[in-house]
């Protein structure tokens, strides 16, 4: 049966994409492609789209010829959607996925406070959806069909990476056997035990944590259930250990259970084993009456680490999972991988197009690799927290649990995971320092990503991040300029034509008349002025791209 | 009078709490227990009003163990 937007998660699970032969494979001579993606995951195909909207030709490998089976990724962040927007897919997910706000963190027998995600309004997209990865992974397919610059050949495996001083020369293993071809570039998404990275002898390097997780998808008759997420320390019907509930689509439930290090992976999988577990847990919050049953479940372990450099030799490139590795705590892994793909799409279709050096991929590297260490030490933290590793730090632990009812400065301190949040690029040689602090918002700073707005145009409602690209902008406050008409940048005026009417964007952006900010192609700012010109806009866009100014 | 406060008062909380653990790293209980309590005297002094220690010590006993 065709996939579409409607199949069921049984059905996208269930689907078989069938293998063609490609020319390629009778090619006399290894045939050249600009740009080669391996892996069909969620950044894969992000990326895949990215490059095909931007008028690249791209080559998609993936190993098998199934979506994601289980629910895997299921916390997708507010950039991550804003991404998605950008990619065509934004409306879908968010049509399928659950919206959530509400956190519960309790402490032994007790709920010892709530948090409230409640985003501020003023956003088009909230703060997280849940939503089981293979639906996220078939509505990118669908949309990366769509486009004609993706070629996806499905159990094409790539085993054998060759780089070359021009080119990467890559061989394939596909049912009707093995051909080779020729790469500009190849990124590769191919997971955490990335295949690639092993056939170039690279490591991740970082922390691996003695301890193992159970997670299982369980499906509850409870509609009116409210979508919380829910996070026990330490909880009578399992104690010494953390347990989280959170709501995914279609009445699916994820529950992840700490087991220790000691724990039998293939016995705790057995849904006998986690029937009892997930009882205990219901009855807890007074849930006895409902009935559930297992799905998917699994048991994992985890390593906060990375590789040294996500760019080997200036040809291979490495976005997402098999780039770093974060613990599932702050849903930082998947969202950190979509921004890799999100940071790299742009620059390499103008390096592939000639406009800018391909210096500019080095700045790739650069961005993501702090990133990755922002998102490694958040989730660090997060796991010392739930699993303190000495005596002490669970006496800190528990004090910081026992104080946190009745002190609010104490929930500050308590740690179940903090949640993925879009990295600022402070410190890229992309941007354009200026040294007047002169009223600015810190959060809007050179390399911080763009913030949302709602705007009306002719009095229709759009949103800012809408208006923005698909190449640089140029978002001023006040009439367009007349200078900047021959800038090679979009410009986009905050005027009468397109309003700020509930005055979001003057105040997000810190904005008085004539302010103006420079929005790279993944909107992010680059630069800021209160008085621009045409040479201080120019000379920021040439330093965004890695030109010389 | 000064009171104690229970709102957010950390510039970084999470780089706190690291620090804290961290500077317990390698350190018996023993030791440990011994260096809390001079951290706690070390952060009475700074804070100084007899008031305001009152509270907080009314406060770490009252919410011990729920």
């Amino acid at each position: 049966m065709a996939l579409g937007v409607a199949s069921d998660g049984a059905a996208i699970q269930a689907h078989e994409f069938a293998y063609r032969r490609s020319a390629d494979q009778d090619a006399p001579t290894p045939v050249r492609h600009p740009v080669v993606v391996v892996g069909a995951g969620p950044v894969g195909l992000s990326l895949a789209i990215d490059l095909a909207q931007r008028g690249q030709r791209v080559l998609l490998l993936d190993n098998d010829h199934r979506l994601s089976s289980g629910s895997r990724a299921i916390c997708f962040a507010k950039r991550t959607l804003e991404i998605w927007d950008r990619l065509g897919v934004g409306d879908a997910m968010c049509a399928k996925g659950v919206q959530w706000h509400v956190g519960l963190v309790y402490f032994k027998d007790r709920e010892v406070y709530r948090f409230d995600l409640l985003p501020d309004t003023g956003h088009e997209r909230p703060a997280f959806i849940n939503l089981q990865q293979f639906y996220a992974e078939a509505y990118l397919a669908l949309r990366a069909a769509e486009l004609a610059g993706i070629e996806l050949r499905w159990k094409n495996n790539v085993v054998a990476c060759d780089p070359r001083d021009d080119s990467v020369r890559l061989q394939v293993d596909t049912p009707d056997g093995r051909y080779t071809i020729d790469a500009d570039y190849v990124i590769a998404c191919d997971g955490s035990r990335s295949p690639l990275r092993g056939m170039l002898g690279l490591e991740t390097q970082g922390r691996v944590f003695r301890d193992r997780f159970l997670i299982a998808d369980i499906t509850m008759d409870a509609p009116d259930f409210p979508a919380e997420r829910r996070f026990w320390f330490d909880p009578p019907f399992h104690p010494a250990f953390s347990v989280l509930l959170h709501k995914q689509a279609d009445g699916t439930w994820r529950v992840d259970f700490q087991l220790g290090w000691d724990a039998d992976p293939e016995l705790e999988k057995r849904h006998d084993r986690i029937a009892p577990r997930v009882r205990a847990m219901l009855d807890s919050i007074g849930a006895q009456a409902v009935d559930f049953t297992i799905g998917w479940a699994s048991v994992y372990t985890f390593a906060c680490q990375r590789m040294q450099r996500f760019a080997h030799g200036g040809r291979v490139l490495f976005a997402g999972d098999s780039a770093h590795g974060v613990s599932p705590f702050g849903a930082r892994g998947a969202n950190s991988g979509v921004q890799d793909a999100d940071n790299l799409g742009w620059k390499l279709a103008r390096v592939l197009r000639g406009d800018a050096p391909a210096a500019l991929l080095d700045s790739y590297a650069i961005e993501r690799e702090a990133a990755a260490d922002e998102n490694i030490l958040n989730s660090t933290r997060s796991t010392d927290f739930i699993t303190p590793k000495s005596a002490v730090s669970r006496l800190f632990r528990d004090a910081a649990l026992d104080l946190a009812r009745e002190h609010a400065f104490a929930r500050r301190i308590v740690n179940s995971g903090r949640l993925s949040l879009p990295s600022c690029y402070r410190e890229s040689p992309l941007n354009t320092p200026h040294a007047d602090e002169d009223g600015w918002p810190a959060e809007l700073c050179p390399g911080a990503p763009a913030a949302d707005a709602p705007l009306y145009r002719d009095g229709a409602a759009t949103w800012l991040l809408r208006e923005l690209g698909p190449e640089f902008t140029l978002l001023v406050f006040g009439p367009a300029p007349s200078w900047a008409a021959d800038l090679p940048v979009k410009v986009l005026a905050i005027d009468d034509r397109l309003a700020d009417t509930e005055g979001w964007a003057t105040r997000r952006y810190g904005a008085q008349p004539g302010s103006a900010y420079l929005i790279r192609p993944d909107q992010h700012v680059c630069a800021r002025w209160r008085a621009p010109n045409a040479e201080r806009v120019r000379a920021a866009w040439a330093r965004a791209q890695g030109m010389p100014t | 009078m000064n009171t104690l406060t229970n709102e957010p008062n950390l510039d970084a909380p999470d780089d706190f709490y690291e620090a804290l653990i961290e500077t317990h790293a390698g350190l018996s209980e023993d030791e440990s227990h011994a260096l809390n309590a001079r951290l706690i005297l070390l952060l009475a002094n700074h804070i100084g009003d007899l008031g305001v220690l009152k509270a907080a010590l009314a406060a770490a006993r009252e919410a011990r163990a729920l």
